[in-house]
This record gives C-alpha cells, sequence and structure tokens, in this order.
C-alpha cells in the first residue's frame, strides 16, 4: 500500500521508541527521576489521541478543530460513574467507550455534510458545546473539575487487575498505544483505508465508482472519536480528576499540533509528535515561566518552515 | 418578569451582537478575499483593549484614548500582516489555524509580560457613565447605548466603503477573483494589508468598547473569537450583510437565552431539573443553533458567490 510507504529509518525510530517507552519505568528509579515516569504516562496518553486523531486528519483530510471533545467524554464518563459509586472497570470502560462514540457519531453525522472551514468550525462548536457542558455541571464539579477517588477495579473471579500500581498502569497504557497503533496501521492499509484516504485526494471520483462515501467517512470519524476517548479514559484514570479543561479548545488545537509536528498521514508520526510537544514544553517551561512567548513563534515558524513534520525529516514518505 | 426587562435585554443582546459584528467583520472580510482562517484576529482586539487603557491614562481623557489607539491596532494589524500573515496566504486552512494558533500563544504571553497578568480598567467619563430614560420606563447605561450607536455607525461606514468606493470596488472585486484584480495592475499585496489593517481595526475598536465594561484582559479574545467564527460561518464566510445579521441573530440569541432559558424551561420542567438544565442550554445555545443552520445550510444563511 502506498500509505505505508515508510523508510527503514522510520522503522527504526519507532522501535528506539518502544524500547524507550519499554526503558523508562526501570531506568527513571535508577537515575534517581520517577518523575519521568509520570511524563511519559502523559507522552504515551497524547499519543493514543493523536494516532485517533491522525486516522481522519492525516489519512481522511477531515481537519477536526474539536477532538479534545472526545477525549473529555471519556474522561467525565469515568468521573461521573465514579462519582455515582460504579468502580468496576468491565462496567465503566464499555460505557465511556460506547458515550464518545455516540458523541461523534452524533457530531460527525451533522459536520460532515459541510466542508472546508465550515468543518472546522463546526467541528470546533460542538466541542465547545461539550465543553460548555462541563463548566456548567455543578454537580460534577463544573469549572473546577472533580477528583476521581479510586482508579477502575478490574476484578474477575480471584484475580485483579490493580491499577493504582504505577507500573501496571505504565505497561497497560503502553500495551493500549501499541495496539491502538496496529490497529491504525491496520485500517490504514485496508480496502476501508484505502476508500478513506481516496476520498481525500479525489471526493468526486470516489463517488463517481460508487463508493457511498459519506458513510466511510462517519465511520472513521467514529472509529477516531472512540480513540480519543480511550484517551479520555486513561487519562481520568492517571490524573484521577477531570475538568472541562482537558476539553476546552486550546486542547484541540495541542492535539492538531501534534498530529501536524509528528507528520500528518505518518502512521508513526503522531506518537513522534506527542513525544516532542509535551518535552519541549516541559523544558520551555522549566526555563521560563513565560514559555508560550518562545512556543508560539516556534509554532508559527515550524508551519511554515517545516513540511510533512518530523517524519518528513526522517525520511518517511507522506502517505498517498 | 415585565416588557421593559425584555426589551432592557434584548438591548443587551443587541449591544453584543454589535460588538460581534465588529470583530467578524474583518474575520469575514480576511477570510473571503485572502481566505486566510485567522484565530489571531482576538488577539488584536484584546491589544487594542490594552492600548486604549494605556492611551486613556495618559491623555486623561477617554475619547482621545481611543482616537490613539485606533492607529496604533492598525500599525499592530500591518506589522502583524507582514511580518507573518502575508506568508500563510498561500497555506491550507490547516497550517493557519495551527500558525495563528501559535500567534495567539505569543500575544497572550506577550500582553502578561509588557501589562502585567492583572488587566486595566478603562475608567467613564461622566457623560457616559450615566443612565438613559427610555419609554416605557426603562433605564439603560449610556455607555451600553454609546457602543451600539458607534457600532451602527461603523456598519453603516463599513457597507458604504465596500458598495460606494474605490477601494471597496477592489475588496468585492478581490473577493470573487484575486488573480484576476491582480492581473489588471492593482497592487495585490498592498490591498490585502490594507484590508487586513481595516479588519484589525475594527476588532482593536471592539475590544476598546468592551474594556470599560469587562476590563481589558489577557485571553479576552478567545472565547470571543470563536463567538465570531460561529457569527461568520452563519453569516456565510465573506458576506459582510450575512456577517451583521448573524452577528445580532448570536447577539440577541445568546442573551436572551441567558435571561430567559430558565424561565422556559420551568414551564416544562420541576424548578430544580430547569434550574440545573438552563445554564447548560443557554451556554449551548448559539452552538446548536450553528449546527441547526449548517446542517440545512451548509454554507451559512448568504453564501458567498463563488466565481
Amino acid at each position: 500500500m502506498i500509505g505505508l510507504a515508510s523508510s527503514r529509518a522510520m522503522r527504526l525510530v519507532a522501535i528506539s521508541v518502544l524500547l524507550l517507552f519499554i526503558a523508562v519505568p526501570v531506568v527513571a528509579p535508577l537515575i534517581g527521576h520517577t518523575f519521568y515516569v509520570d511524563v511519559f504516562v502523559r507522552i504515551m496518553i497524547w499519543s493514543i489521541a493523536a494516532l485517533g486523531l491522525n486516522l481522519i486528519l492525516g489519512f481522511g483530510g477531515m481537519v477536526s478543530f474539536g477532538h479534545a471533545a472526545y477525549i473529555g467524554v471519556g474522561g467525565y464518563a469515568i468521573g461521573i460513574l465514579a462519582y455515582h459509586g460504579v468502580d468496576n472497570g468491565f462496567i465503566q470502560w464499555p460505557l465511556a467507550l460506547a458515550a464518545s462514540g455516540l458523541a461523534a457519531m452524533v457530531f460527525g453525522a451533522i459536520s460532515l455534510r459541510t466542508r472546508g472551514v465550515y468543518f472546522i468550525m463546526i467541528t470546533l462548536a460542538f466541542a465547545q458545546m461539550v465543553y460548555f457542558l462541563g463548566v456548567s455541571a455543578d454537580t460534577y464539579g463544573s469549572n473546577d473539575g472533580m477528583t476521581i477517588w479510586n482508579r477502575s477495579e478490574f476484578a474477575l473471579g480471584g484475580t485483579a487487575l490493580d491499577l493504582s500500581d504505577g507500573t501496571l498502569f505504565y505497561y497497560l497504557v503502553l500495551a493500549i498505544l501499541a495496539g491502538v497503533f496496529l490497529l491504525v496501521r491496520r485500517i490504514v492499509a485496508s480496502r476501508f483505508g484505502a476508500v478513506i484516504q481516496g476520498a481525500r485526494s479525489n471526493e468526486t471520483r470516489m463517488q463517481a465508482i460508487g463508493v457511498p462515501v459519506y458513510r466511510y467517512r462517519l465511520a472513521a470519524f467514529v472509529i477516531s472519536g472512540l480513540i480519543c476517548g480511550l484517551a479520555g479514559i486513561l487519562m481520568a484514570n492517571f490524573e484521577k480528576f477531570v475538568s472541562p479543561d482537558m476539553m476546552d479548545w486550546q486542547s484541540s488545537g495541542v492535539l492538531m499540533f501534534m498530529v501536524i509536528l509528528g507528520g500528518m498521514g505518518s502512521l508513526f508520526g503522531p506518537v513522534l509528535g506527542a513525544i516532542a510537544y509535551l518535552i519541549l514544553s516541559e523544558l520551555l517551561s522549566n526555563l521560563t515561566e513565560h514559555w508560550h512567548i518562545i512556543f508560539g513563534p516556534f509554532l508559527v515558524l515550524f508551519v511554515l518552515f517545516v513540511r510533512g513534520g518530523l517524519a518528513g525529516l526522517i525520511g518517511e514518505q507522506r502517505a498517498g | 418578569m415585565t416588557a421593559a426587562f425584555l426589551i432592557e435585554q434584548a438591548l443587551n443582546g443587541f449591544q453584543l451582537g454589535v460588538l460581534l459584528f465588529l470583530l467578524a467583520a474583518g474575520l469575514t472580510l480576511v477570510f473571503g478575499i485572502m481566505d486566510l482562517v485567522n484565530l489571531a484576529h482576538g488577539s488584536v482586539y484584546m491589544v487594542g483593549a490594552f492600548l486604549a487603557a494605556t492611551f486613556v491614562q495618559w491623555t486623561g481623557s477617554f475619547l482621545l484614548g481611543i482616537v490613539l489607539a485606533l492607529p496604533a491596532t492598525l500599525v499592530v494589524g500591518i506589522v502583524l500582516e507582514v511580518v507573518a500573515l502575508r506568508t500563510l496566504y498561500a497555506r491550507g486552512h490547516m497550517d493557519q489555524v495551527l500558525a495563528t494558533f501559535g500567534l495567539i500563544l505569543f500575544f497572550n504571553e506577550a500582553v502578561r509580560l509588557v501589562w502585567g497578568p492583572a488587566g486595566m480598567a478603562i475608567p467613564l467619563p461622566d457623560f457616559l457613565d450615566a443612565t438613559l430614560a427610555l419609554p416605557l420606563g426603562i433605564v439603560y447605561p449610556s455607555y451600553r447605548m454609546f457602543i451600539i450607536v458607534v457600532g451602527c455607525l461603523v456598519a453603516f461606514g463599513l457597507y458604504w466603503l465596500v458598495a460606494r468606493t474605490r477601494l471597496g470596488m477592489l475588496i468585492r472585486a478581490g473577493a470573487s477573483n484575486r488573480e484576476m484584480v491582480g492581473a489588471l495592475g492593482v497592487d495585490i499585496r498592498l490591498l490585502f494589508t490594507a484590508v487586513f489593517g481595516i479588519g484589525a481595526m475594527l476588532a482593536g475598536l471592539a475590544g476598546m468598547l468592551v474594556a470599560p465594561i469587562n476590563q481589558a484582559q489577557v485571553g479576552m479574545g478567545e472565547e470571543i473569537l470563536i463567538l465570531a467564527f460561529v457569527v461568520i460561518v452563519i453569516g456565510g464566510i465573506g458576506s459582510i450583510r450575512g456577517a451583521f445579521i448573524a452577528a445580532i441573530l448570536i447577539g440577541v440569541i445568546d442573551t436572551l437565552g441567558r435571561s430567559f432559558l430558565d424561565v422556559l424551561l420551568l414551564a416544562v420542567l420541576n424548578a430544580n431539573a430547569a434550574e440545573a438544565a438552563g445554564p447548560a442550554l443557554s451556554s449551548m445555545l448559539i452552538y446548536v443553533l450553528m449546527a441547526a443552520i449548517l446542517t440545512f445550510r451548509p454554507q451559512g444563511l448568504f453564501p458567498p458567490r463563488s466565481g
């Protein structure tokens, strides 16, 4: 498949990153920086969300400016269920996924009727709706957000998965990240993925050969929303806190930036983008409290001069 | 609830609509002509407010401060266009969204550094810090009425500029076919800079007008920017007329929704449910409206005539 054309250099980078992810919980305590374990959990969770957005943004050409909403829906679903005493992960996770999938289906069904900048703006508007819903939900903390006292409980028979174990949670997130990556790779390589990419290059032609483009796009949109919802579930469990901030429009912007920083339409690019963004912001914010004054112009220069993101720099061909 | 209260809230809504129009006019012109999605438009609005606050402080006069701040905002807009945005015209919308998102971060932090994080108030002169007695026993703040009058004058002036002057003719020609205007020997770069400057000045004016009510604050541009985008998307991108109608519509619906939705909900729900759902629904109301309009008219109420 054209979409899978990736250089050997990129494969090498991907394997190195995987090894890095595996090594962090082992190495960090040895060098006395256990703090980095947390940084890397965040990196991996955002990577999952960025992989989800990349499916429609990079491969499908659908510029959604509101994907933080699905992270928020997934996270809030966990928070709300926990608030009402439902800690069972086997109930929480499917319900949270269903909620984010449903939101993506409704919002996607309406948004996908529009094109271009109208699409960008209507996805933003839906995300704002969800954001304001969070802000005005008094029972669930409104502006201040709400604390989740217990992480999801997975107990089956005698064995239980203890998510409050930091190392176990770390490797669970890593396993999910790997799973999502393989899933996206598989989707992109499938007939379904070919339709999505074909519709990005030439929608009219796709329709002319009898493909119901709208339905395919909607399906891709929902899958992408589900993946972001999954990231939200993990985020809520990790931070033990959800707030409207996680779904404000700046979060959507950051998510989009990760995808583009890593390289749109590159399979592994979003992971690189999430790593680069979070490490960069970590370093800059240590440097100065006013790190946005450096980061903002950096963003502009990056957009102006770097085409194809980090994956492009490494030498991966862009999809399509 | 009385008729007087209803009218007062409607006036408040109209006033919000007028402010939104000032912001949306530049946005829709820049989008219609240069095909640029400019998220940093809200930053100009914020910078305008801070400049006005500073000039008012220096001169001690509200009107003089505004008069000085307007050309200053114009300069900020022109510099912004020449330095950063000009190169973005040829790029895709996503690149533009991202780069101007970066500009927002820059402007917010720059304003925080220059003016401090606290925000600045603009004191009103005596003749504006009063109330007007309207018919039906309505008492209305004269400053809000001042905003309505100024906004309507600007809207009328803009209509005159676009419909009656040579510059306006070029703007309209540029909106329907840029390449052709350029080929006919018009300096298209200069035209773009002029349009952007005018848009920036209008956004700055909106910021200056709102500052005496809400203070000049870091980040004040973001929330209203999204409203302005809702306005231009509902109105149809590139249409000044659409922007005006949509701005008033959004302003009035948003304000009335916030004041009366819980009362209306009370008719169908019990008191607790209405109290809980009211604020949530009213802040979502305009986004619901936008979704509804785009569902039936995916290009807004006044779609651009494609050339």
